[in-house]
């Protein structure tokens, strides 16, 4: 078939895509079973996907079940983020050596081979447009992100299926992509897919695939599907949350979320648009070779905010109230979006269950009590 | 001369405004007085008998620790009053003061002052009214030297 | 994020634990603007950033003044003539020299906050005619702790500044004022109402001086503070420096009290 951007097609399942990725020399990184969660790794087949199981997901909770029916992504989001992938963990920035009257610097040039993101949805597509955002931010754009973003591709799948933690909806984020995909694919009930062609670049790979063009049951199928989804979203963030924040900084529920935190960090590591790193110097036995490191890091260490002998966010109040307050409000001052995508990670992935969206609710409906200035 | 005095009284920053009736009122408690570069106006202890209204020079306030010189945490120059332990009993020095220059000031007699603050409480209230705004400032400063701000930390 | 590598000229030790170094800046030269800071970077220990402190129309020569507290800096402040240092930048925003033209200008600087402002004082200075009065309010622990101790003394002796230092204590040799740098503002000549302030130094000695500047009359979006964050990246990507919406090391390290008050009187922001 001739694709274009904008057309859709109807496939049975999604294995020929996988097949074409691969065929085209791409590697494919999709979501696989891995200790007991959906993660993200390469995958060489459609058989490598975790087809048949869903996820229980609530504040502190994940287990996956098989379903028993066979539907190829009935699952939501697990623990890993495609920042995993994008911006990764540890990224090598330069090393250097000793010379006879100095050092040298050798920066590192990044190799990221073309590679699919095979099953992002809406509101991790969401979240990497807000990544790209911060890896350029018109005056410093990151050479390692921006050369592993140019060679992405992005198969997204429309959410057929809702997690208890889900808000996306109320974020604007999803569960349906609009936009930001190259390839979209939508389970429907009935079985079968709706492939949507969304570029140039997902044209190429939907050619060398046969499948008919979608007719319009099958659209308004796919339609019907994601807007189940939003319906069974059982969370919401409150409006207008960001000033909300603004004004609470003093209110008292900071105090009570902080005796619940255990500031592990886990919702930074879940979350993904987290974007703050540390640098690492690394340096060899004979201490004339060194290499300069990029790690991740959380606003939750202790450490982050070190200066002078000391922390400025030394306790673990100011440190949530950081994070949240970053996340919801003062992301729209630097970069005019939003920093949370509604995916509900870090309430599932947080040890004591908090709540984000509680925690939102709680300050809204008791606003604190400000002294005129 | 008393007129003198009053006109040196008028003069002086502290008592900017002060009606002519105040005016003759603190200058019957006032002298003038000189001090040599290194006289000590007076040393830790001594009784608060006299304070100081500087009208030139400079004066330093240091403190005294055994085994060690003498350390200055506060210097003053004109326009600037020396010496607030009259205010309260035991009406004592807590340190010395001395004058780094050649210094001219106006000396209050302490006892004086109280005796008609005592007896006219609205001439109290305007001293008094002028004197807090002056310890609070020192207070201020001082809380910001006490933090030792420019110290390597520890 | 790459630094490049660069030859220290001259390393002059200014007090106890400070050291200026000047470093070659290469053929191309090295522009920055007064307030702007480098990324300096010492062989296998780290990055630390630090502000430039030297003259801005001197392109050859890259000035830095640091004080040996931690692991980087102490590396750095230990370099000698000769030895090979890694900076990158200029980053930030710096002092508002243009936008102070035609006021009245006071500096206020308190310990090591004067090298952060030397640039912005050599800039004045040099182009003297394109400002009111100008007063340079210098503070510091001690005599002995006392920065560019010369050049004070020489700016002193020009008739077109007004130059003054205190301490915060002394012995009995020290002929000058002693008490916080604070007090020097109430004796100070400028018209408040046509006056641009820029002060640096410990963050609590900027408030206080930012409060005693407001209350002579100089407003709040016409003083000028340059803060001090924990910083990796110095390009807006680490996340470390932030102070609610800024980035210290882009939307600042300068910036107005009218902006930062709020943010400096909140507790752990």
């Amino acid at each position: 078939m001739t694709a274009r951007t904008g057309g859709s097609f109807v496939l049975d399942d999604p294995a020929p895509i996988v097949e074409a990725l691969r065929a085209d020399g791409w590697r494919v990184i999709g979501p696989r079973l891995g200790d007991g969660a959906i993660v993200y790794d390469e995958i060489e087949t459609a058989d490598d996907l975790p087809r048949g199981f869903v996820d229980e997901q609530d504040g502190g909770h994940y287990r996956l079940k098989e379903s028993g029916n066979g539907r190829w992504f009935d699952y939501v989001v697990g623990p890993q983020t495609w920042k995993k992938w994008l911006f990764p963990a540890r990224q090598k920035l330069w090393s250097a050596s000793r010379t006879d009257d100095g050092f040298a610097i050798e920066p590192h040039q990044v190799d990221f081979p073309k590679t699919a993101i095979f099953g992002a949805r809406a509101c991790e597509i969401a979240a990497i447009e807000i990544q790209d955002r911060v890896f350029d931010n018109g005056d410093f754009a990151d050479a390692g992100y921006r050369h592993r973003r140019e060679n992405t591709l992005i198969v997204a799948v429309q959410c057929a299926r809702s997690a208890p933690t889900c808000f996306c909806s109320s974020m604007n984020t999803g569960p349906r992509a609009e936009a930001g995909f190259d390839i979209a694919l939508t389970e429907l009930e009935d079985g079968g897919f709706l492939v949507e062609c969304g570029s140039d670049r997902g044209a190429g790979i939907l050619d060398r695939i046969d499948a008919i063009a979608a007719d319009v049951t099958a659209k308004e199928a796919a339609q019907a599907v994601t807007a189940q989804a939003a319906q069974m979203q059982m969370r919401s963030m409150p409006q207008n949350i960001a000033g909300l924040l603004k004004d609470g900084l003093e209110h008292p529920r900071w105090a009570e979320v902080a005796d619940r935190c255990l500031s592990c960090a886990n919702c930074t590591l879940a979350c993904p648009t987290c974007f703050c790193s540390d640098v690492e110097d690394v340096n060899d036995l004979s201490g004339d070779h060194t290499e300069r490191w990029r790690v991740w890091d959380s606003c939750f260490s202790l450490d982050f905010s070190y200066i002078h002998g000391g922390a400025v966010r030394r306790s673990t109040q100011s440190r949530y109230r950081q994070w949240m307050t970053h996340k919801l409000a003062t992301w729209w001052d630097q970069f005019d979006t939003s920093g949370c995508v509604g995916c509900g990670r870090c309430i599932t992935w947080c040890p004591v269950g908090i709540d984000i969206t509680e925690e939102a609710r709680a300050i809204r409906e008791e606003p604190a009590r400000e002294t005129a200035s | 001369m008393i007129e003198g005095m009053e006109k040196i009284v008028r003069e002086h920053r502290f008592f900017a405004d002060l009606d002519d009736d105040m005016i003759k009122l603190i200058a019957g408690c006032a002298r003038n007085v000189v001090f040599k570069a290194g006289q000590y106006l007076f040393h830790t202890g001594e009784p608060a008998d006299e304070f100081y209204l500087i009208r030139q020079g400079q004066v330093a306030l240091d403190v005294v620790a055994p085994g060690r010189s003498a350390i200055t945490f506060q210097t003053a120059d004109a326009g600037e009053i020396v010496g607030v332990s009259w205010l309260l009993p035991p009406y004592r020095w807590m340190h010395d003061a001395r004058a780094v220059d050649l210094v001219r000031a106006i000396g209050m007699d302490a006892r004086c002052l109280r005796g008609k603050c005592d007896a006219d409480h609205d001439v109290g209230y305007d001293m008094m009214m002028r004197f807090v705004p002056l310890l609070v400032s020192r207070l201020q400063a001082t809380r910001m030297q006490l933090l030792d701000v420019y110290g390597t930390p520890a | 994020m790459v630094p490049r590598v660069a030859r220290v000229l001259r390393a002059r030790r200014e007090l106890s634990d400070v050291w200026t170094l000047d470093i070659d800046a290469g053929v191309n030269g090295f522009v920055f603007s007064p307030g702007q800071f480098n990324m300096l970077y010492a062989f296998g220990v780290g990055e630390a950033a630090i502000s430039i402190s030297g003259d801005a129309t001197d392109h050859g020569n890259l000035v830095h003044t640091i004080r040996s507290v931690g692991k980087v800096s102490a590396a750095l402040a230990n370099l000698k003539a000769g030895d090979a240092i890694g900076f990158r930048g200029p980053y930030g925003v710096g002092w508002p020299v243009e936008q102070a033209e035609g006021s009245d200008v006071v500096i206020v600087a308190g310990g090591l906050g004067l090298a952060p402002l030397r640039p912005a004082i050599y800039h004045v200075l040099a182009n003297r005619d394109r400002y009111g009065r100008i007063a340079l309010l210098s503070g510091a622990r001690e005599p002995a702790g006392m920065l560019f101790r010369r050049e004070l003394e020489q700016w002193r002796t020009r008739f077109d500044v007004d130059v003054a230092v205190t301490v915060d204590h002394a012995d009995s040799d020290w002929r000058g004022n002693v008490g916080v740098v604070t007090t020097l503002i109430k004796r100070a000549a400028f018209d408040p109402d046509h006056t641009v302030a820029m002060v640096c130094g410990p963050e609590i000695m900027m408030r206080f001086a930012a409060i005693e500047l407001e209350q002579a009359g100089v407003p709040g979006d016409a003083i000028y503070l340059s803060m001090e964050r924990n910083m990796k990246c110095a390009i807006g990507q680490c996340g470390h420096c932030q102070l609610s919406t800024d980035f210290v090391c882009r939307d600042g390290p300068v910036a107005t009290y009218t902006h930062l008050n709020r943010l400096m009187t909140l507790r752990e922001l």
